[in-house]
């Protein structure tokens, strides 16, 4: 194809978009469509799978059985949005298996805030209400995204993720109107997850490399800086409701804005996490990478059977 | 309490399904593939919903102020009466899919019987759970038979683990003292009438999946009467931590 | 390796009796079993469905979209397939 054939399709491609027509799998698509897509997918993806860690980590300590069955399901979910997304992504050309040799090569990302540990059962709390609550305000835009797999996985997974912030705020609810100890816990739970998840929502707007681009092809429908806003105007109220205290002395209502002010975000810690030196960087690739090297006896011998099982298959239709 | 026998009887069957659950809890996330994860999640969730409507049950019996996580969590080592297999940790995938089939087999058998228990709460639940375990079987039996059936590495690893597994299966049949105390009032299950049928039916599998029957006659016991293995302690204290670290609160 | 990873099925699930099963999403199994219990566990968690057909992905032949114009631009201007095509006397209120 020549240059000017591709700027043509490219235009037609861009315009159908404008549209608000989706893409699907075998259309053409700009190389770079593609490309972009595969990562943020994945990307999300792996954020997914890597994020059963830290709160996998209570499933057996969780403090009532009530607590306990909710807290496996929301894993599972976890488990199964990872998997609707690395399907979509799959449609893009490319295996599951070469997205997690990324994932465990170091080649992709996933979202740092797993990178931190989860210390007290409040913390499941706070993943559910701060985590779930800042991932819900990315995702409900991205059920209109451009290529068609990645709005219907996004679709399915925001309508199952409904129950994961409640399930943190009710289990923060629950600490805040508790015994002195859990209202510190919560507290405590708090403090250590505000800023982290604030950073979740991405790097400034003026740090941000990939905002004009992902904004034409509806990977992202607002800012980084937007979202993040959009989230503390959100959440502080809750936080207010329940008797906890976000830990940002500049916290501040912005009468003339309708807004919250809120204070520097210490992106130093920020983009040392993204790097690899986060409290649990090396713990969560450890853990994964250790699964899939552990399960790989397993998966074998599946596909050894399902071979053998053909076969004879075979043989008795002669 | 004046129906210890019967509060003994459902705690009893409670318990395997509730160290069986948490056994299985611990693995999420960590299993060989996406989709085996969710599986196996999904057993867990099915046996902690078990866990919920015996227990629930219980601490009605019981009568005074013990609730259902009370039960599940604050009793001693020493009173917990699941039987040693389901305590046995998930060494290697083989190991936690030999422990769940060798249950599974037994657990089917049990409901359907159960589900003619005189006693209607009892009977209810088991008509709930038997479809879930109808289903764990047929997972748990189709894994034996891909990991019997499958590598050379997967069939050794297979046999090693019903090998080691297997002492502890004959203890499913022993009666206790509240198992003979609810059989005489048609509402227990005579435990000891379903070793035949479980001995085929695992050995039909077992034959299917290209695995040898273990020829050892000698069977470990005590899990029924408290006296566990040492793995139980250390999942207790995973299962216990909040209920003992902060008693009396509520979450 | 590549030849030992599980490979990818279409999942298509009926969420009640009188509707068509519908294309739900894929997921990976080693054989056509495993794709049916993993299907059930992965697609009908909040009892979405009543029964599931599932397809190994290498099996579904699909259309090009670069035929798009040829396979189903003919059929646009087929008006007379459509009801709205032909003209009754306004008395008659329903056919």
């Amino acid at each position: 194809m020549s240059e000017e054939q591709i700027k043509n399709l490219e235009k037609q491609f861009d315009e159908r978009i404008a549209r608000d027509e989706k893409i699907e799998p075998k259309d053409w698509m700009p190389e770079k469509y593609r490309k972009t897509h595969i990562r943020q997918m994945s990307q999300h993806a792996h954020s997914e799978i890597i994020g059963m860690l830290p709160e996998g980590n209570w499933i057996t300590r969780a403090p009532s059985l009530r607590r306990k069955v909710a807290l496996l399901a929301k894993v599972q979910d976890e488990a199964g949005h990872g998997l609707y997304l690395y399907s979509a992504t799959e449609t893009l050309g490319i295996s599951r298996d070469e997205l997690y040799e990324q994932l465990h090569t170091g080649k992709a990302k996933y979202s740092s805030i797993f990178n931190y540990p989860t210390l007290t059962w409040a913390d499941m709390g706070a993943i559910g209400w701060l985590v779930d609550g800042a991932a819900i305000i990315n995702q409900v835009p991205l059920c209109n995204t451009s290529y068609g797999p990645y709005a219907r996985a996004m679709i399915r997974v925001c309508k199952e993720e409904s129950f994961h912030q409640r399930q943190g705020y009710e289990i923060m609810i629950k600490l805040a109107n508790g015994t002195p100890e859990q209202k510190e816990m919560a507290q405590d739970a708090l403090n250590r997850w505000w800023w982290p998840s604030l950073m979740m929502l991405g790097p400034t707007d003026d740090k941000s490399v990939h905002t004009a681009q992902s904004m034409k092809w509806k990977l992202k429908r607002k800012t980084n800086d937007e979202l993040r806003q959009q989230f503390i105007d959100q959440t502080v109220p809750q936080a207010d409701l329940i008797g906890l205290t976000v830990p940002d002395p500049d916290l501040k209502w912005n009468e003339e804005r309708q807004s919250y002010d809120f204070g520097a975000i210490d992106w130093d810690e920020f983009w040392q996490v993204v790097k690899g030196h986060g409290p649990m960087n090396k713990e969560r690739m450890k853990a994964r990478v250790g699964a899939w090297e552990r399960g790989e006896w397993v998966r074998d011998a599946a596909m050894a059977h399902a071979k053998k099982k053909q076969e004879r298959k075979e043989k008795q239709a002669v | 309490m004046k129906n210890e026998n019967l509060y003994n009887y459902i705690l009893g069957i409670a318990d395997n399904s509730l160290i069986l659950g948490q056994r299985m809890g611990e693995l999420c996330g960590h299993g060989p593939n996406l989709e085996t994860d969710i599986a196996c999640t999904n057993i867990s969730l099915d046996l902690f919903g078990q866990v919920r409507s015996y227990f629930q049950y219980a601490a009605k019996i019981a009568g005074d102020e013990r609730s259902e996580d009370d039960i599940a969590m604050l009793r001693k080592e020493r009173e917990y009466k699941n039987v040693l297999l389901v305590e046995q940790p998930n060494t290697n995938f083989a190991y936690t899919l030999g422990r769940q089939f060798l249950f599974d087999v037994y657990h089917l058998a049990f409901l359907k019987e159960l589900q003619k228990s005189t006693d209607l709460t009892l009977s209810a639940i088991a008509n709930k759970c038997v479809k879930e375990v109808s289903y764990h079987e047929r997972f748990s039996s189709d894994w034996i038979k891909r990991l019997g059936d499958g590598t050379e590495e997967s069939n050794a690893k297979m046999q090693e683990a019903i090998n080691d597994l297997w002492t502890y299966t004959d203890e499913l049949f022993h009666q206790t003292n509240a198992d003979k105390a609810m059989l005489a009032e048609g509402i227990g299950v005579d435990v000891t009438k379903l070793k035949e049928d479980y001995y085929n039916r695992v050995n039909a599998v077992l034959e299917v999946a290209t695995l040898n029957t273990p020829e050892s006659k000698w069977f470990q016991k005590g899990g029924k009467e408290g006296i566990h293995t040492e793995h139980l302690g250390y999942l207790l204290s995973d299962l216990q931590y909040m209920q003992r670290t902060y008693p009396n609160m509520e979450w | 390796m590549s030849t030992k990873n599980w490979p990818l099925w279409e999942i298509f699930v009926r969420s009640k009796n009188g509707l068509e099963h519908r294309h739900f999403g894929s997921l990976h199994a080693a054989d056509a079993e495993m794709a049916l219990e993993n299907a059930r566990d992965v697609y009908t968690r909040r009892n979405e469905g009543v029964s599931i057909w599932v397809v190994e992905s290498k099996n579904i032949t699909a259309s090009n979209p670069e035929n798009n114009g040829e396979l189903f631009e003919p059929a646009q201007d087929k008006v007379y397939r459509h009801p709205t095509f032909y003209d009754l006397p306004d008395e008659v209120k329903h056919m």
